[in-house]
């Protein structure tokens, strides 16, 4: 007998087909974007304004892709000269791959600042990044 | 004690004609599983098991690994 350690959530994770009353559900990790900006915690900030748009996010994670934070153009203004975790948001928001996208909307309306979310899996390892334009695209009707 | 695999490992079995079995509860299982997977709950295993096919490995799964 085999055990699929990781169980059906890194099954759906991968995008690997599901069945079921709830299958046709859109999650998450439907409208996360694989290509995420990162950066290591020492990383100096110089190395990464130039990659770093208005109103994107950069995710700050260590050697094994795990998140340790979030940064914006708008942290690292006059940041010049120091490493990027200083500037850091720490302990971000996260939700794993197989959570519904309706419950994820309705986090991002509850305040403006949410413009993004990061998807991990249980270990905290980085999976993508979902924008609220591409969250808010996918909710019931839409 | 079962042999722990991963996501490759699984498909590889799968090829070989693998059972696969969901140790979920049967509402979770009737809400989402993975094609092809059959429901038997954790606690009713031990008493079903030897009604699987005997040729054929059999992978368990949960939901994940936490």
């Amino acid at each position: 007998m085999y055990d699929y350690a990781a169980g059906k959530m890194d099954w759906f994770a991968a995008g690997l087909p599901r069945e079921g009353s709830a299958a046709s559900t859109t999650r998450i990790a439907d409208r996360a974007r694989a290509e995420v900006l990162t950066a290591a915690p020492d990383d100096e900030v110089e190395t990464v304004t130039g990659r770093l748009v208005d109103g994107e996010i950069l995710v700050v994670v260590n050697g094994e892709r795990v998140v340790l934070g979030v940064v914006t153009a708008e942290s690292l203004e006059e940041a010049n000269g120091r490493s990027v975790d200083r500037f850091m948001q720490e302990a971000p928001t996260t939700y794993r791959p197989h959570t519904a996208a309706d419950e994820v909307a309705e986090w991002m309306r509850a305040d403006d600042a949410h413009t993004h979310v990061l998807v991990t899996d249980p270990g905290g390892h980085l999976l993508g990044v979902a924008h609220r334009r591409d969250v808010e695209g996918s909710e019931s009707g839409s | 004690m079962p042999t722990s695999l991963d996501r490759d490992g699984v498909q590889e079995l799968l090829e070989r004609d693998a059972q696969l079995v969901d140790v979920l509860g049967a509402r979770a299982y009737e809400q989402e599983h993975i094609p092809g997977a059959i429901n038997i709950p954790l606690a009713e295993l031990p008493s079903r098991v030897e009604r699987l096919r005997q040729d054929a490995p059999v992978v368990v799964y949960c939901a994940d690994s936490l």
